[in-house]
């Protein structure tokens, strides 16, 4: 019997103060580009920086707001809404960007990309 | 076998009929057009319309539909009915079923001099070309229009547009005396002569003087005479009916060809509509009707007679609405009936109204509008039954008075296309949602327009809500949130949203939110929160492509650059491998620039002398130039310097859309000035100003709104023009569809920048004063600012690298995103 072992590992990328409410950053870790954003709220979000539509790794360029209750960001190329929590796209069923796990820890940000 | 249908005449009631025909889709017909024009049909009802800019092309009306010949320069020259067979210039041309829509011809009375040059009548585009000559060849100052009705109105208008002084001269006691009263031509009589046209009324010509190099002066019957140099014959028309006789067709009483309310004629295989057309039906006995609307209900009876169908004429409605030289005018009805009548006359505005009731007065007759006809939709619409509210109340100035809602719903909303306020709610009820889509589904709307306004009454009436919220964040309109921001001066997008507003925001209100308070606050677009507002475009300063590089456009205003300028551009474009093309602004766009490549490119740029030239934002982008008078053997003025004092002027203004503009020095009008926003193209003695043209998806050509204008006065009135767009239109809104959504159109514009109406010229003027004297170059801004730089990474963590995704090929020379197997996708969800 085997046990599988999850490991996590964390990166940081930046400071908090470095996050612009409501911009994102693009961030690049083990080769995977992700795209960072801080709400308006103060909440982080990490995303696949790759616009699943267009096939152009800029996300994280994106204008973040809300639709409903969901925090959003939109593709800056077609303009395709993105739900910043679970990675689904609202206007185009089906697609959907990778969701990363992010924390704070004092004034550090840090990401887990999940090599399984 | 194939059946020959053959139409004499192309004009708009030609049109008509051949697109009715179309419609109907009759197999086994093979149709034939000869036409005496050389030219396809043309909108005559708008002819005046040449005026303004000399385009006849504005007037075409589409063409003929597939699989229809057409055969201009050929005007049918006999009948051969026993062989059922066209004379014209090129022989015979069979038919078994022959349309005839030969029109009407101007009627000259048979005065001495009639002949003589500078006397021309009011008809076709090549009389209106030989007025336009003569009147402007030199030396000619005064003209005269024998006939005060409406075609006289119009070419009294044409001959002040001219800048000739304009008598109109009308043996009727009173102007436009088939469609209007003493009382409403009284009125009419003073709005005219405001205008500056001499009104002769109650006089009649006995005859012209002159000799071979034209008309000398008008012999009045009352023994005075005019000098003059122009004379426009507009004393009726006369049916075009000389193909009757020698084919032994009947004329009616006063000419055309006598049709029964089928539109046949005795012979069954010949068909007549239109102006030439000699109508029996209902008392009426041959009489021709020259008004396009009983022309179009002809075509179409036709061409469902031809095709199996039954129809019949009902008695035309001969109801007109018009603007003649500025002033509305509308008679419906029988307004000369016996009756009761309900008459109000304001001396005080220059309005006239007039209504006709029975004698039980319940029912209506007809009326008379001169000086404000909004009214109109809702009276003729009225016609023959009750009326929806109290007389008074129906004539009361513009409010939101008209009870449009309780008109029956027989009552003939549109009488273009005879579609009934039935037609129209059950289209609403159907799920029709707003005029565009009313035209659609019931052709209402489609002909003069005039009951547009009804169709929206209906659509509010119909519970249809027009909504003009933004999104889901704001339930104002654009313009409103203007006005919001401006009033309480506001700024920041969250203040604004939290008191205003739900949420925070979205692609779609964030960078409108942006572009307003760049234009309130006139500061650089990317400190503080505002940064957040803004479409990738404005956050990097540039514009992102398809593979997530950027591409660079320095301002090179005017399209004038020097050699030095040109090699730095040369020099930047190499040392950073970037695409270069030139654009059709006039400048050049390099392409393939990362984000971070942005500054260090820009640093370049700025230190050789360039600024931002704002492609990437909705903002004056280029005024273009053709070299003009400065090297130009035909240039009348200086277009270059022009364009770039206008470029340098309105740079970085934040507007709904992007603006583009250009000037030509000549009126052969290279720079393609009337595609633009706002166009300028020089004359011989100043310039003259264009307003809300574009190319793009649907082209439309730029108004004429400033004849002859001196330089001060046509940037003034740019910038009146530019700001009061930048304060109502709606977002994404260029400005030729604000201008064709604004509520009285060019003239209300005018109003409000040139009259001053609404009072708000001082504070446009001082708006623009503002951005003018607080522009800054945003790319010089970013580069003196470490915080400001900070933006410009490929990513957070590894400032300096590359996004590894980016790959180039390469294509004539130059690199291009390598074109993989990238799926594309248009639009998006919205």
């Amino acid at each position: 019997m085997t046990t599988a072992t999850m490991t996590v590992t964390w990166t940081a990328i930046c400071s908090y103060a470095r996050l612009e409410a409501e911009r994102g950053v693009a961030a690049l870790v083990d080769g995977v580009q992700l795209a960072v954003f801080r709400t308006f709220s103060g909440e982080l979000f990490a995303i696949g920086n790759r616009d699943p539509i267009a096939g152009a790794q800029v996300m994280s360029r994106g204008i973040v707001g809300t639709r409903g209750s969901a925090p959003t960001v939109a593709s800056p190329l077609h303009k395709q809404v993105y739900d910043l929590r679970t990675g689904e796209c609202l206007d185009v069923a089906g697609v959907a960007v990778p969701t990363y796990a992010i924390r704070r820890i004092g004034d550090t940000v840090e990401v887990a990309v999940d090599k399984r | 076998m194939t059946k020959r249908l053959v139409v004499a005449g192309y004009g708009m009631v030609a049109q008509r009929f051949l697109e009715a025909f179309a419609e109907r889709e009759a197999d086994g017909w093979s149709v034939t057009v000869l036409a005496e024009e050389d030219r396809p049909a043309y909108d005559r009802v708008r002819l005046s319309a040449w005026f303004d800019d000399y385009d006849a092309g504005a007037l075409h009306l589409g063409g003929a539909p597939d699989g229809v010949a057409v055969r201009l320069n050929e005007a049918v020259t006999g009948i051969d009915r026993d062989r059922r067979v066209v004379h014209s210039a090129s022989g015979e041309t069979p038919y078994d079923a022959l349309v005839l829509a030969t029109g009407s011809r101007a009627f000259v009375p048979p005065i001495a001099g009639a002949d003589l040059p500078g006397v021309f009548v009011y008809r076709t585009l090549d009389d209106l070309a030989a007025l336009k000559d003569w009147a402007t060849a030199g030396g000619r100052r005064v003209g005269a229009v024998l006939g005060g009705g409406l075609l006289g109105l119009e070419a009294a208008n044409a001959l002040k547009l001219l800048g000739i002084t304009t008598h109109v001269v009308e043996f009727a006691p009173r102007l436009m005396p088939l469609q209007v009263d003493e009382g409403g031509g009284a009125v009419l009589k003073r709005h005219i002569e405001a205008l500056g046209v001499t009104v002769h009324t109650g006089r009649g010509c006995a005859g012209l003087t002159g000799d071979a190099d034209g008309v000398q002066q008008m012999l009045f019957n009352d023994g005075g005479s005019l000098d003059v140099d122009v004379v426009v014959v507009a004393a009726g028309i006369r049916p075009r009916d000389e193909l009757a006789e020698p084919a032994g067709l009947v004329r009616g009483p006063r000419g055309g060809f006598t049709v029964d309310a089928t539109c046949a004629t005795a012979d069954p295989a010949v068909w007549a509509i239109g102006e030439c057309a000699a109508l029996s039906v209902d008392s009426g006995d041959g009489v021709c009707y020259g008004l396009v609307a009983p022309g179009y209900a002809m075509a179409e009876v036709v061409a469902d007679r031809l095709t199996g169908g039954e129809a019949t004429m009902a008695r035309p409605d001969t109801s007109t609405k018009l603007k003649l030289l500025g002033v509305d005018v509308a008679s419906f009805g029988a307004p000369f009936a016996d009756g009761l009548d309900v008459v109000v006359t304001d001396q005080v505005t220059g309005v006239y109204a007039k209504l006709l009731l029975t004698d039980d007065a319940k029912t209506l007759l007809g009326g008379i509008l001169v000086g404000d006809a909004s009214a109109y939709p809702t009276l003729r619409a009225s016609l023959g039954g009750p009326l929806p509210a109290p007389p008074l109340a129906l004539l009361a100035p513009a409010g939101d008075g008209s009870p449009k809602a309780e008109l029956p719903g027989t009552a003939q909303v549109c009488s273009c296309h005879a579609v009934t306020k039935d037609h129209v709610t059950d289209a609403i009820a159907g799920g029709c949602t707003d005029v565009p889509g009313l035209k659609v589904c019931t052709k209402a709307g489609t002909g003069c327009g005039s009951c547009i306004p009804l169709l929206k009454q209906l659509l509010a009436a119909g519970g249809v809500v027009q909504s003009k919220a933004l999104c889901e964040h704001f339930t104002y309109s654009r313009q409103e949130l203007f006005d919001v921001i401006r009033v309480r001066n506001i700024r920041s997008f969250t203040e604004l949203v939290s008191a205003h507003g739900t949420g925070r925001g979205c692609d779609i209100c964030k960078p409108t939110v942006a572009s307003i308070l760049a234009a309130v606050n006139n500061g650089y677009i990317l400190d503080g929160e505002e940064a957040a507002l803004q479409d990738t475009n404005d956050h990097f300063l540039a514009n992102i492509q398809r593979d997530g590089t950027y591409s660079v456009v320095p301002r090179i205003p005017g399209g004038e650059i020097t050699p030095e300028k040109l090699i730095v551009i040369g020099e930047v474009a190499r040392d950073f491998g970037l695409y270069t093309k030139i654009t059709g602004g006039q400048r050049i766009d390099l392409f393939g620039a990362r984000v971070e490549q942005l500054p260090q490119i820009w640093h370049r740029l700025v230190d050789a002398g360039f600024e931002s030239g704002h492609a990437y934002g909705k903002a004056l982008r280029t005024v273009k130039s053709c070299v003009g008078e400065t090297w130009c053997r035909y240039g009348v003025q200086d277009s270059v310097g022009l364009a770039i004092e206008l470029e340098l002027r309105y740079r970085g203004l934040r507007a709904p859309h992007k603006l583009k503009s250009a000037v030509s020095g000549c009126a052969r009008e290279c720079a393609e000035a009337r595609s633009k926003d706002f166009g300028i193209i020089a004359t011989e003695r100043g310039w003259n100003l264009y307003v809300a043209g574009n190319g793009g998806f649907r082209p439309r050509h730029a108004d004429l709104f400033l004849t002859d204008a001196s330089t001060e006065e046509l940037i003034r009135t740019i910038d009146r023009f530019l700001m009061y767009y930048v304060r109502t239109a709606d977002r994404l809104q260029r400005t030729a569809a604000w201008l064709e959504a604004m509520e009285g159109g060019l003239d209300h514009l005018r109003a409000v920048i040139v009259d001053d109406a609404l009072g708000l010229c001082a504070e446009l003027d001082a708006q623009m004063a503002r951005h003018v004297g607080s522009y800054a170059d945003e790319w010089h801004a970013t580069l003196q600012d470490p915080e400001r730089l900070s933006r410009f990474v490929s990513f957070v963590n590894a400032p300096g690298t590359p996004d590894p995704d980016i790959s180039f090929e390469v294509e004539r020379g130059q690199k291009i995103p390598v074109r993989g197997p990238v799926p594309v996708t248009l639009g998006g969800a919205r």
